[in-house]
């Protein structure tokens, strides 16, 4: 049964880098790229059960917190053009 | 080997991968970047968590079970986080919602 489940996360994966390739924004490519984290942390955690190594849990805690980061990161480079911009939430310099 | 906890897990491992399927086809069929955002949210909480609880079942009463449930609570944390960034930006950025035909984009 993992095996269907891993099958089924890899067609979701190729659908959503079918949007990351198409996406006519930036947001929609990057909407695709988080969601290709997401599955890709179920498919390491599936991957391991697959495998009777679930060790391959922590990989998939460590890639989700990269996924994260990653994903606000870019975010802020497209949205402000500079990752060292306060942003409009912060308090204005003096 | 009982038989209960096994079906139940299978049940939500292929539940979830149906999710997941789901979520991302409407991730490439939806025609608007914030409803395409909708769709993705499907793979966020049912498809993830199902798949998660379906694993949790198997795992059993151990540390792999609190490894995925710290991977759940991972993704119920950070992934509505990321897409109300992801819109905020979009919407700051001036990308116009798609909208019914006679519909007026200054009213919300």
């Amino acid at each position: 049964m993992f095996a269907a489940g891993a099958f089924a996360l890899l067609v979701a994966l190729v659908l959503a880098l079918a949007r990351a390739i198409l996406g006519p924004t930036v947001f929609d490519r990057l909407q695709a790229a988080n969601t290709v984290g997401t599955v890709a942390m179920l498919m390491l955690a599936v991957l391991g059960f697959l495998g009777g190594r679930p060790e391959f849990l922590d990989l998939a805690l460590v890639y989700g917190l990269l996924n994260v980061v990653g994903t606000i990161a870019v975010l802020k480079f497209f949205r402000y053009g500079d990752l060292g911009e306060p942003g409009e939430d912060a308090e204005p310099r003096t | 080997m009982n038989l209960a906890p096994d079906i139940l897990s299978w049940a939500c491992l292929v539940a979830g991968g149906a999710f997941c399927v789901i979520g991302a086809l409407g991730l490439v069929r939806m025609p608007d970047f914030y409803t395409r955002v909708h769709a993705a949210g499907i793979v966020d909480t049912a498809g993830a968590g199902l798949m998660l609880l379906g694993m949790i079942l198997q795992a059993g009463f151990s540390l792999i079970a609190v490894k995925l449930l710290m991977i759940g609570l991972l993704i119920l944390f950070a992934s509505p986080t990321a897409t109300h960034a992801l819109t905020k930006a979009a919407l700051a950025r001036g990308l116009a919602p798609l909208l019914a035909p006679g519909e007026d984009p200054s009213k919300p």
